[in-house]
């Protein structure tokens, strides 16, 4: 075996030519069985002859090539009537392929796994497995399923996306748009489900690498350039994030020294970018949030009255009383308790089933000497925790109250 | 003579090792770095971060400022600077003014550092 060619650089190879690859051989045969299975059959001859020829220069174009290929073969096989075309398999004719649609080709791919009859869960996994390339076995143990359960599920979502017409033709602007837009809403949602678990964490990293590769085809796009930023800076934090025992370290209480310099460094680059477009969505300005926060060195540093600001933003581009919420925490520290429980309040209706709703409230009638009713609240709190640190946090704060009682 | 020497690769692969990976490479090419450090013939390196967060002046009359990496394959890299800059924006004003310098076309690629270490090789070469 060709000593430059180890098994996981095949591997990453294979991964990484994978969205452009399948995604120009589902063009061409407008199957995605089909189109897979061209993919596969590509892999195995990449398996045995890369070792032998060293890797090809463009390792997609290769799989693209030698993947229509086999698929004509087996076409001409299934049956004599089908038109020939002649495809030679050498690298210089791989190497020009014109490559100019395969932006929309990878953008078709991934807006297919966001059909809108699948759930969300779904769409994710199916961007896992036909985009990224994981193993069932991988998606299985990111979402705490079994294996059999998770091929099911697959299985049925490909079916699925099979029957809808998404059309093949380069999309105009808007539809490039709008496709750009629910493909980033997967993608974080992919990276949220990542975040929510430390043996998770692979959604996170498949999540900023296919949002990394959108923007190197969609190289203008704020939106993608915002969404990019946000993940990096949230996943930097992620070695701060759990203590030794998995649970949640709140973002005060987290050693800054365990964030990833590089990664918040890339992001908050990313998100330069994206404010030069002054065009803000909610990605953005949440990621400019991060930023701030990215941006303290120790958390008495942190640029709270910007943060308020960036909150009132996000609740214009998106209202929600959980938004409102964070404001209020941000107007807690630049303003003072008694502003930010005014702003709380009137939450309630919508907020009495959250956690963090009571937690806010209590600590601020607390901070106000209000303590019978900071401590109803922090009881409410406790009710309402879902992790032991949660309600640990909450604890502390009562131990606080008994003590200055 | 002084040479530069130009790291180029697949970044997709590249940027999904993982950190463990990364370092095992970095730790391979200390190696190299370390012994020609130790011979006094290493200069500055640096390693860039990924064309996502590359941006580009292409020169004219006015420097046009662009998303994303140089892509042009017709020309080639002639040099590069390092420069201290405070912002996004002082990097692409410096990069503005560079292209004013001369009227032929080519561009500048701006790209954020991830790393940068000085080295003690050379001095100024005229």
């Amino acid at each position: 075996m060709n000593d430059v060619i180890d098994s996981a650089w095949m591997d990453r190879a294979l991964r990484g030519a994978r969205p452009r690859a399948l995604a120009a051989l589902l063009r061409y045969f407008r199957e995605l069985d089909v189109a897979e299975e061209a993919f596969q059959e590509a892999c195995l001859q990449a398996l045995t002859k890369w070792p032998l020829q060293g890797p090809p220069r463009d390792p997609a174009a290769w799989l693209i090539l030698v993947g229509r290929n086999s698929a004509i073969d087996s076409v001409r096989r299934r049956s004599k009537h089908v038109e020939l075309v002649e495809v030679a398999e050498d690298h210089d004719r791989a190497a020009q392929l014109d490559d100019a649609p395969y932006r929309d080709d990878i953008l078709r791919l991934l807006f297919i796994c966001c059909h809108p009859e699948l759930p969300a869960t779904e769409q994710i996994a199916l961007a896992l497995r036909l985009v990224c390339g994981l193993s069932v076995e991988q998606i299985a143990r990111a979402f705490v399923v079994g294996d059999a359960a998770m091929e099911q599920r697959i299985t049925r979502a490909k079916k699925r996306v099979s029957s809808s017409d998404v059309a093949f033709e380069t999309p105009g602007a808007p539809e490039r748009a709008s496709r750009l837009a629910a493909v980033a809403a997967i993608l974080y949602l992919m990276f949220n489900e990542g975040y929510a678990a430390h043996a998770r964490a692979i959604l996170c990293d498949e999540a900023i690498r296919l949002a990394r590769l959108l923007l190197r085809l969609f190289s203008d796009e704020p939106g993608i350039m915002g969404l990019l930023a946000l993940m990096l800076l949230q996943h930097a934090r992620s070695a701060a994030r759990l203590d030794p025992d998995g649970e949640i370290v709140l973002l005060e209480d987290q050693d800054r020294s365990k964030w990833d310099a590089a990664m918040i460094a890339e992001g908050l680059a990313t998100l330069d970018k994206a404010l030069r477009h002054r065009r803000p969505d909610t990605y953005q300005v949440q990621a400019a949030i991060a930023a701030l926060h990215a941006r303290a060195a120790r958390a008495a540093d942190t640029d709270w009255s910007e943060i308020e600001r960036l909150y009132a933003r996000l609740e214009q581009l998106a209202p929600s009383p959980v938004v409102t919420l964070n404001r209020a925490v941000a107007v807690s520290k630049v303003r003072g308790p008694a502003e930010a429980l005014a702003i709380v309040e009137p939450l309630a209706p919508a907020l009495d089933g959250y956690f963090y709703f009571h937690g806010l409230r209590g600590a601020l009638l607390l901070q106000l000497r209000r303590d019978a009713e900071a401590r109803a609240s922090f009881d409410r709190a406790i009710a309402r925790a879902s992790t032991a640190a949660e309600a640990a946090h909450i604890r502390t704060q009562l131990d606080r109250l008994q003590r200055g009682a | 003579m002084l040479y530069a020497i130009l790291c180029y690769d697949h970044e997709d692969i590249v940027t999904s090792w993982t950190k463990e990976e990364d370092d095992a490479v970095l730790a391979k090419l200390a190696v190299v770095k370390d012994e020609l450090a130790s011979q006094g013939r290493l200069g500055p390196t640096a390693r860039l971060m990924p064309t996502t967060s590359a941006m580009t002046i292409r020169k004219g009359k006015e420097p046009v400022v662009l998303d994303g990496p140089f892509a042009e394959t017709k020309e080639a890299l002639l040099g590069f600077y390092v420069v201290e800059c405070a912002t996004l924006e002082d990097a692409l004003q410096v990069g503005k003014d560079l292209a004013k310098a001369s009227s032929s076309p080519g561009a500048y690629e701006i790209r954020p550092l991830r790393l940068f270490m000085k080295g003690t090789a050379g001095g100024s070469v005229e």
